[in-house]
């Protein structure tokens, strides 16, 4: 047993065990990558159009079908501060959760209840158009504190930028059972119809303790999810902070003045 | 260690648990164990990690210095866990999404390391077999049980599939909250303990 213990020995076999580990780490992974990647997609691509309303929560769809349904949907990265659409940029390769913490492609935001501090300087939105090109809907990537940690999602409007035609939590950190219904499908099924705006144009949106009642009495309303009031106010104030000017409140208007055109 | 293959394979599930006596691979069994179907795919990497690590550690036991044996098995026992963990982002996106970080902590599971230091440096390579399908068989069994409490009680559902059906979608049952956080699994886990005790009274500690 002498020769386990030579230095040289010792260091040869380690380097040989993490010679012999690492091929076979790399090699998973550089085989399995393209199909994590297309996973990836797939997955923003179930969130968008689970926002939509396209999909419905619970609802197995295969890779194929998700691909036909995402076909009129387009991605498009805009200038968050003009509102604008960046046509030069491809919205498959760009990365706006690292822009939104590089201070050259992000800015600095007032504190705010969302407790986002910097927004990125262009951001990925998806825009369903008619054969005219018309907008008949946006879906707009929302994020912001609950109660235990951010919570991120789709918000999705109608092509009248003003009524929702849905909402849709991928990744939140809220209590199961209280906080955590922000997936329930029932609570989510309360959203579509309701408005953003009220008649004088100022975002009017919230959920509201209790009950709100449906669409035509309340349409700025929400119910609350009981035992969830954080939570709650969290999804009021993500919501107006990205409607509102450092969101994406040019690039809707842009949308409605010339139809989101550069 | 004259174990016959039998009891090599059985031991763990009851008379040497590795979570109900060991007390060994709690943390995942608490963070995982809210719903059957991540417990499931959970027991599936601990199993094929259990069983690369026993067989690689077994195979090249008699050349491994002495000296950095624990960094060698760690080294192995991490290797196979990216593994896992690529297999799964690959082909079961969904489930690894649930899991997150706990797949990857399995490298830190005590199972794993505590069987290619205690049983794989000293036994040949198939006795080392035996003995990882026997200890993933021993963990899954408690992670499974306690999955099946958890999602039934917690979230009236098993496999994900409605049971008992929820007030909050019109159904009658009123979800234990209790069940879907984690403290929910260490009170199940402790009644496994105390089950497994009352009839194997020879695990009881002495008291002090």
């Amino acid at each position: 047993m002498q020769r386990l213990n030579q230095p040289k020995y010792i260091i040869i076999f380690s380097v040989i065990v993490c010679l012999v580990c690492s091929i076979f780490v790399s090699a998973t992974n550089v085989s399995l990558r393209d199909r994590q990647e297309v996973n990836e997609v797939l997955d923003m691509q179930k969130n968008v159009l689970q926002a939509a309303g396209v999909m419905q929560p619970g609802q197995a769809m295969t890779a194929d079908e998700i691909a036909a349904a995402f076909e009129n949907v387009k991605a498009v990265v805009i200038d968050v501060k003009t509102g604008k659409p960046l046509p030069d940029v491809d919205p498959a390769t760009y990365d706006q959760a690292k822009a939104a913490k590089d201070p050259d492609l992000s800015f600095a935001v007032d504190k705010n209840p969302s407790l986002i501090s910097r927004v990125p300087n262009q951001a990925k939105v998806y825009e369903v158009r008619d054969a005219g090109g018309k907008v008949e809907m946006v879906v707009l990537p929302i994020e912001g504190y609950g109660l235990w940690g951010t919570l991120y999602g789709f918000l999705a409007i109608d092509g009248d930028i003003n009524t929702i035609k849905g909402i849709t939590y991928y990744k939140h950190k809220e209590t199961p059972g209280l906080g955590g219904e922000v997936d329930n499908p029932n609570w989510k099924a309360l959203w579509p119809g309701r408005r953003l705006y009220d008649g004088s144009g100022e975002i009017a949106i919230e959920v509201i303790k209790g009950l709100a009642g449906p669409v035509d009495q309340a349409p700025h309303k929400v119910d609350g999810l009981s035992g969830a009031t954080i939570t709650a106010r969290g999804v009021t104030n993500m919501l107006h902070f990205w409607l509102g000017e450092n969101g994406f409140g040019p690039y809707l208007e842009n949308l409605r003045t010339n139809g989101g055109q550069a | 260690m004259a174990d016959s293959k039998r009891d090599v394979l059985l031991d763990p599930l009851f008379n040497n648990n590795p979570i109900a006596l060991q007390v060994l691979g709690i943390c995942s069994a608490l963070a995982v164990s809210t719903k059957l179907e991540t417990s499931a795919v959970m027991c599936g990497a601990v199993l094929f990690v259990l069983l690369g690590s026993n067989i690689a550690v077994s195979l090249i036991r008699n050349h491994i210095p002495p000296s950095v044996r624990i960094i060698v098995q760690l080294t192995v026992i991490a290797s196979l866990v990216i593994i896992a963990d690529q297999f799964l982002k690959a082909f079961l996106y969904d489930t690894s999404k649930q899991l997150s970080v706990f797949v990857g902590l399995i490298i830190t599971n005590c199972i794993i390391m505590g069987r290619a230091e205690a049983y794989a440096m000293q036994n040949g390579v198939g006795m080392s077999l035996y003995d990882a399908v026997g200890n993933a068989a021993g963990y899954s069994l408690i992670l499974m049980g306690t999955a099946f409490l958890r999602e039934l009680f917690g979230s009236g559902k098993l496999f994900g599939a409605s049971v008992l059906p929820l007030v909050t979608e019109g159904g009658w049952y009123n979800p234990n909250g209790l069940m879907v956080l984690s403290p929910g699994a260490f009170f199940i886990i402790g009644i496994f303990i105390w089950m497994i005790r009352v009839f194997k009274p020879d695990q009881v500690e002495e008291e002090g």
